[in-house]
């Protein structure tokens, strides 16, 4: 059976990536990393929206996580791509977008829109997990000290959240790494495609999606070592270490601060 | 209002936790440097009364005025109405509270904790918060502790920290919510200490919820019972521990002081 095998292709993927395949990994990653951004976002705006004393906010961010927990990722990239052009004959996504740095064609930018408001439902409630499990005495002394709703949330509550939020937050990621693939399907080139694309020319499915899936692994498995060291900081933080988060990141850089100065010398 | 003297001025105070009526028309007036301790069995009401006065809990009925000011109600054709948020909030930063489990801020030094809300909520200078607030921990006695943080303090070093961060705001009123309750045993005396300096050195007007009889019969002008939400008795300490007037007193003090 192994030897069926093309082994000679399997290294190739692995070992000698050519440059088509190198933009579609940077697509995938762009791709991650602007959608979970924009499910940061919107999940904090529906959780700060959830614990609203306005009703019909809460309602409203009730109902976006009913939809976007409830339906399939992949026919929310559909509509998001599609939807808008065949509902009301207008195309909402343009041919291109530029993000500063470089641009993103439209199709990948739906796919990132998409990803990212169906990830926001999934943030809302690890969010608000992560507020909830901040001790309700801190609201009230940071109230009691004069700030308002807003003023203790952003300065007191939400600070010390983040540490509840981070560990799911990396499960989020990792997991979106890998659906973001889904938007092969409305015609993004990126990891997963450009393993479809080669596949069904060669028709040598086995050696490209071996390839792929390592790519993906080696994709999560930094991801995890980041993941780590960032709860690293966290944990050391919490634990109410001497350093300030300045005198930290000082402290981090000291060696190679002492060589630039013995390299002057 | 205001000129005659008082600090606080609560009539008829109500408050309600669903049926469970906790405060059944509770009256207290303080007056400018007078500490007042409050004292009474667990569900009497005091936690709850202290709590009303900077408005964490809404009130039913009565009203309550700090400095001749109705604390978190506008009055509009003879009925009250809930204030908004950012004057309730300008009230609050009048009054200090310190709380039964000190609720520093965890991701943040001593000295940070004593100048957020100097900086944050007044807006006075960085630098004049900082000298004002090494000055604060100094007089807590926690000088050199001004960039730890709370959580490589003892509860002792943290209340006192808590006191500090309170008095930054330079309040009119202050008040202790079972300050010392939630300590070991050795660690009470030092922050009782503090409180007291601050009664007698600096004529600080506070109100304390509290199981220390000690200290109430050393600092406190006023002492007060209450008792099923309501204020049963209250004397200065000299009176008020010696010959009680109330059964239901004499029998609390009789289990509090052995």
């Amino acid at each position: 059976m192994l030897a069926a095998i093309d082994w000679h292709i399997l290294w190739q993927r692995i070992f000698h990536p050519d440059h088509v395949f190198l933009l579609a990994l940077w697509r995938t990653i762009y791709i991650s990393v602007l959608a979970q951004i924009l499910g940061v976002i919107l999940g904090l705006i529906a959780a700060l929206m959830r614990m609203s004393r306005i009703a019909p906010l809460r309602w409203l961010s009730g109902l976006y996580v009913l939809v976007f927990r409830g339906t399939p990722v992949i026919v929310q990239i559909f509509f998001v791509y599609f939807g808008a052009n065949l509902l009301f004959g207008f195309t909402l996504i343009p041919n291109s977008v530029n993000v500063g740095l470089f641009s993103i064609d439209g199709a990948a930018f739906a796919g990132i829109t998409a990803l990212g408001i169906n990830e926001g439902a999934y943030m809302r409630e690890i969010i608000r997990a992560g507020i909830d499990a901040v001790d309700k005495g801190q609201m009230e002394a940071a109230r009691s000290l004069g700030m308002t709703y807003r003023q203790a949330m952003r300065r007191i509550v939400l600070p010390q959240a983040t540490r509840f939020i981070v560990p799911p937050l990396g499960n989020e990621f990792n997991n979106m790494m890998k659906t973001s693939s889904l938007v092969f399907f409305i015609g993004v080139t990126e990891l997963f495609g450009d393993a479809e694309i080669r596949y069904s020319t060669t028709f040598k499915p086995v050696e490209y999606f071996l390839a792929v899936a390592f790519w993906y692994l080696v994709l999560t498995s930094v991801w995890s070592l980041i993941q780590a060291q960032i709860e690293r900081k966290l944990a050391a933080s919490e634990r109410g270490d001497e350093l300030s988060f300045r005198e930290r990141v000082f402290e981090a850089w000291a060696p190679v601060a002492a060589w630039g100065r013995g390299g002057a010398r | 209002m205001s000129s005659n003297g008082l600090v606080l001025n609560a009539q008829d105070v109500h408050k309600r936790f669903g049926r469970l009526e906790v405060l059944k028309g509770v009256s207290l007036e303080v007056s400018r440097g007078e500490v007042v301790c409050v004292i009474g069995p667990s569900g009497s009401g005091k936690t709850t009364f202290i709590r009303c006065i900077n408005h964490l809990e809404k009130i039913d009925g009565g009203r309550i005025e700090v400095n001749g000011h109705l604390i978190g109600y506008r009055e509009r054709n003879g009925k009250l109405i809930e204030d908004t948020e950012s004057s309730i909030a300008r009230q609050r930063a009048e009054i200090g509270m310190v709380f039964q489990r000190f609720n520093l801020f965890p991701h943040k030094t001593a000295l940070e904790n004593v100048i957020e809300a100097p900086v944050h909520v007044r807006g006075v200078p960085k630098q004049q918060a900082t000298r004002e607030g090494e000055a604060l921990l100094a007089r807590v006695g926690l000088a050199e502790k001004r960039n730890v943080y709370p959580g490589k303090l003892s509860g002792g070093q943290q209340q006192r920290v808590a006191i500090a961060r309170a008095l930054a705001m330079k309040p009119t009123l202050l008040l202790f919510d079972e300050a010392t309750s939630a300590l070991d045993p050795e660690m009470i005396g030092e922050v009782l200490d503090v409180m007291k300096g601050l009664a007698t050195d600096f004529q600080t007007t506070m109100i304390v919820v509290t199981h220390e009889m000690g200290f109430a019969r050393e600092a406190a002008n006023r002492v007060v019972m209450m008792d099923d939400g309501r204020i049963i008795e209250e004397g200065v300490p000299e009176h008020f521990f010696r010959e009680p007037r109330e059964e239901r007193t004499k029998q609390f003090l009789s289990k509090i002081l052995i």
